[in-house]
């Protein structure tokens, strides 16, 4: 799986980063599934997803946020994605999926639209 | 005319996700050498990632010793990806291309494959002969 690798470091008190780095497809998905897993059985909802050195994502990777976003936001908190590289938004934006995600430029711009939230 | 303008280069894999690397690699470099830019590049490659992915989930079940032909072609200015598999009989018409709007209204997961090809590629025909699926994907240059 060295293609892939996440790490989940903290923010700040009540949010949580994901830093994923490499290529996400079928083969790799279930490592960011562990992750969010993680996450949620810790009852931390509040997650920023860090994809400056995400290099690539096919379907079975934006199913894995499909499959998280409900509970999340059920819990009052979300699944922002920052620093995404152009070649990343370009799929998807293919899919819509701007349209449900907030996707923002940095870390800095997801922790204050946390602080919005409250 | 350039002899890149008729030519076929082809990859056979395992059905294996780890091989989905592979794939992509090999389909980057063929889109490359026939000139498309780095944009229609990266679309191509998904396309055919998530054709690959429907094999192995889909027609072989993750069945792991079961092969995937992936066989480029250009003919002109038809770049052509034929992807053939001997797994499960694909009818394409049992797939619901979904309304992205009510799909992600409702936090669905999965069946976006077809819906990314069919965006991303000019043609997408799938047939199904002497036990063989065969997707083919067209992006004119």
């Amino acid at each position: 799986m060295s293609d892939f690798k996440v790490t989940i470091r903290d923010h700040s008190e009540n949010i949580q980063v994901l830093d994923l780095k490499g290529y996400l497809d079928a083969h790799t998905a279930p490592v960011l599934e562990d992750a969010f897993g993680k996450l949620l059985n810790e009852k931390k909802y509040r997650i920023i997803v860090n994809c400056k050195e995400l290099t690539y994502i096919s379907s079975a990777g934006l199913g894995v946020f499909m499959a998280y976003i409900e509970d999340v936001r059920a819990n009052k908190g979300d699944i922002k994605l920052s620093d995404m590289t152009p070649k990343v938004f370009n799929i998807f934006d293919l899919l819509g999926f701007p349209m449900l995600y907030d996707i923002v430029s940095s870390e800095k711009d997801a922790a204050t639209k946390f602080a919005e939230m409250k | 005319m350039t002899k890149l303008q008729k030519h076929t280069s082809s990859l056979v894999i395992h059905s294996q996700t780890h091989r989905l690397k592979e794939v992509r690699e090999f389909v980057a470099e063929q889109a490359q050498l026939h000139g498309f830019k780095e944009d229609d590049i990266n679309k191509i490659v998904i396309a055919v990632d998530e054709a690959c992915t429907n094999i192995i989930k889909h027609g072989y079940r993750f069945a792991e010793n079961e092969t995937i032909e992936i066989q480029i072609n250009r003919n002109g200015n038809e770049f052509e990806i034929l992807i053939t598999d001997h797994g499960k009989k694909f009818d394409p018409s049992s797939v619901a291309v979904p309304d992205m709007q009510e799909y992600l209204s409702h936090y669905h997961r999965g069946g976006l494959g077809i819906y990314l090809m069919k965006r991303i590629m000019d043609k997408v025909e799938f047939s199904f002969q002497q036990k063989t699926n065969t997707l083919r994907l067209v992006k004119y240059l």
